[in-house]
């Protein structure tokens, strides 16, 4: 498949601290590619060198298959969507959108047919005379993709863009986008550090941590398969349960935490007995019941006490504290709404299979 | 009945704390602006027919227009003034840029006080400075020789060039602050995103900075006009008495003539022409005098 941007080994150093380290990439022609990290992780840098602005130390970008090295930003088959935007607030809607052709030195009777056109797709028609300060925050998001993507760079980059909107409209402006990506084809590299952004709207996810990718792959192997305890801590809600492995049965291990709790997970890699470990539990997975009798067959068996209640519509959770240990578990609710009568201190058994449950060999160690 | 005598004491207290508080400002917009210009303005509209008597004249703004030197003066110090705000501007606005955008941490703060430096002396002393190194016998023109540049010592004092020089230099810090702080409220992605899309560095300036900047650009720039119009003691020094300087005119006709109707219409010419510039400039720029104060 045609690569329209690949990042070779690339690295950028700001005196000891290594901010990109040796980073390579690929983006296919045509998709939406999320690098998802949290803030400081190197990701607006990545951005930025892949833009222009930054220059790496080592290593090379390419863009449509050409080497970027040495070339402007001016000069780049790449135009990004900033963070707050950055919409001229001294012209009109209709100059931001025309502002690239301009300097392109199209004629001003066909900038003025594409600037129509391209209000007309991102769904602004006839808006070219209004001032950016009278859009709201959606409209100014809109324009600010348009004024980019009539340009028809070979790539879209977008630094957070959605940061700044608030929730309700953060929301709506995710498929939007997803709808705009698939009706342009353009290809979209877009970083965030919201996980739910890079999930919903991308078709590949790169999870970046201080300075690399800890995974790249599809939001739904991230999820489901994630391979480094960073990627199954940040993407997601999920339990983490840190110790020592006690005993190795196939592929499940079986983790025992300082205060005595003993619980089974499917190995990421190579484990052995007595390595650190920590293993990671999806909110989702684990079942409740009133009866210990009616969990699945395959589950683990735990007892505990409710401590608190999560309510949160479709996303409710439980928070359980298990009877021995004091561990403290976090329980998605059935949306079925069979516990929703569910009291704080209600004694409640529950349990999880260990195939879905994901345990690694801990950080330092020592080798 | 009963109402009236327990609203009017609250009403009235209000009334007096609120005269109160606008004395001071009521104080010097009177004493010090209006009064003065009122007495000119009869000072200039009237002519000495006899002692101590009076009468309503336009002489004195006649004179202006019949004697060729006075409105020769009168269009040179505009024009020279025009000139120096705009040399302050293409001088300062680089500076400005630097100190607002490049500079960071302590480097931006030196180089503001390093702006600031020259005030702590009075005009006079820093005007001086000048002549010591431009006379004849100064500093410079002994390094031209020097140099082998010229073969004998140039007299730099006395030309406009140097008015010029003096004026800037003076005005330099009026115009700078007002630019610092337009270009820092300017967002560095607006510049990066007209780059991004395209712009190069002369049509960022003009499409994006310069808009930006304008009410900046504008309040320097009638602030840098009105101080060089009215300037005396610059021109005075470094151009001596070639110097032609509106307000030498007006000195002279004060103090040395002691003609003070004549004076009293040149003050008042002058700042008819201060104004009119100023709202030219505005109205050119399509900038709005409101705005302009605000960002000052």
């Amino acid at each position: 498949m045609e690569q329209d941007l690949e990042v070779d080994r690339v690295t950028k150093r700001y005196g000891a601290h290594v901010a990109v380290d040796a980073l390579s990439l690929a983006v296919a022609h045509g998709s939406f590619f999320s690098i998802l990290g949290p803030s400081g992780c190197g990701k607006t840098t990545l951005l930025r060198i892949v833009a222009g602005f930054l220059a790496p130390d080592e290593g090379d970008v390419r863009i449509g298959g050409r080497s970027m090295h040495g070339v402007a930003p001016n000069r780049r088959p790449v135009n990004m969507v900033f963070q707050h935007l950055a919409l001229f607030p001294m012209m009109t809607v209709g100059e931001n959108v025309g502002y690239g052709l301009a300097r392109r030195g199209v004629s001003r009777a066909e900038i003025a047919r594409r600037v129509e056109a391209m209000l007309g797709r991102v769904g602004l028609p006839g808006a070219q005379d209004k001032r950016v300060d009278q859009l709201s925050g959606g409209q100014k998001q809109r324009v600010a993709i348009a004024r980019s993507l009539v340009l028809e760079p070979t790539l879209l980059l977008l630094d957070e863009p959605l940061g700044a909107l608030d929730l309700k409209l953060r929301e709506h402006m995710k498929i939007e986008l997803k709808q705009l990506q698939a009706d342009f084809g353009t290809t979209f590299v877009y970083i965030t550090h919201d996980q739910s952004e890079a999930l919903v709207l991308s078709d590949h996810v790169a999870v970046m941590n201080a300075g690399h990718f800890e995974q790249v792959g599809t939001p739904q192997e991230l999820y489901y398969q994630p391979r480094t305890p960073f990627v199954a801590g940040f993407v997601g809600a999920n339990n983490r349960v840190a110790g020592k492995s006690a005993r190795i049965d196939g592929d499940i291990v079986e983790l025992l935490t300082a205060d005595g709790l003993a619980v089974r997970a499917r190995t990421s890699g190579p484990i052995a007995a007595g390595d650190k470990v920590e293993a990671f539990v999806r909110p989702e997975v684990v079942d409740l019941a009133r009866d210990a009798a009616d969990l699945p067959a395959a589950a683990q068996r735990f007892s505990g006490r409710v401590a608190s209640l999560l309510f949160d519509g479709a996303n409710s959770a439980v928070l359980v504290r298990e009877e021995k240990t004091r561990a403290e578990i976090r329980i998605a609710l059935p949306q079925t709404g069979r516990f929703a009568d569910l009291r704080v201190d209600e004694t409640i058994a529950f349990g999880f299979d260990p195939q879905r449950a994901v345990c690694f060999r801990a950080r330092g160690n020592g080798g | 009945m009963a109402d009236r005598i327990t609203a009017d004491p609250g009403a009235s207290r209000t009334r007096l704390a609120l005269l109160l508080l606008m004395a001071p400002a009521l104080l010097w917009l009177v004493g010090l602006i209006v009064l003065p210009h009122l007495e000119l303005a009869v000072l200039s509209l009237r002519a000495r027919v006899a002692p101590r008597v009076y009468e309503l004249s336009f002489n004195q703004y006649r004179t202006f227009f019949d004697e060729p030197l006075y409105w020769h003066t009168f269009v040179r110090t505009a024009a020279m003034s025009i000139l120096a705000t705009v040399c302050t501007l293409l001088i300062a606005f680089p500076v400005a840029w630097h100190i607002a955008k490049i500079a960071r941490g302590r480097a931006k703060s030196l180089l503001f006080v390093l702006c600031l430096i020259p005030f702590w002396v009075s005009e006079t002393v820093r005007t001086l400075g000048w002549m010591i190194l431009l006379r004849e016998s100064g500093v410079l023109p002994r390094l031209l020789v020097d140099l082998g540049i010229t073969a004998a010592p140039v007299e730099m004092l006395y030309q406009d060039a140097t008015i010029l020089v003096g004026l800037v230099y003076t005005s330099m810090l009026f115009m700078v602050v007002p630019l610092v702080s337009a270009l820092e409220s300017l967002d560095d992605s607006l510049v990066e995103a007209a780059y991004d899309l395209g712009g190069n560095g002369w049509s960022i300036l003009r499409q994006i900075v310069v808009p930006h900047a304008a009410p900046g650009i504008a309040a320097g720039s009638i602030v840098v006009f009105m101080l060089t119009l009215g300037n005396y003691l610059t021109p005075t020094l470094l151009g001596g008495k070639n110097s032609l300087w509106f307000t030498e005119q007006i000195y002279t006709q004060f103090i040395t003539r002691f003609n003070w109707e004549q004076g009293a219409a040149f003050g008042f010419l002058l700042l008819v022409l201060s104004t009119v510039i100023v709202w030219a400039g505005l109205k050119f720029t399509g900038q709005r005098f409101g705005d302009v104060m605000r960002r000052s």
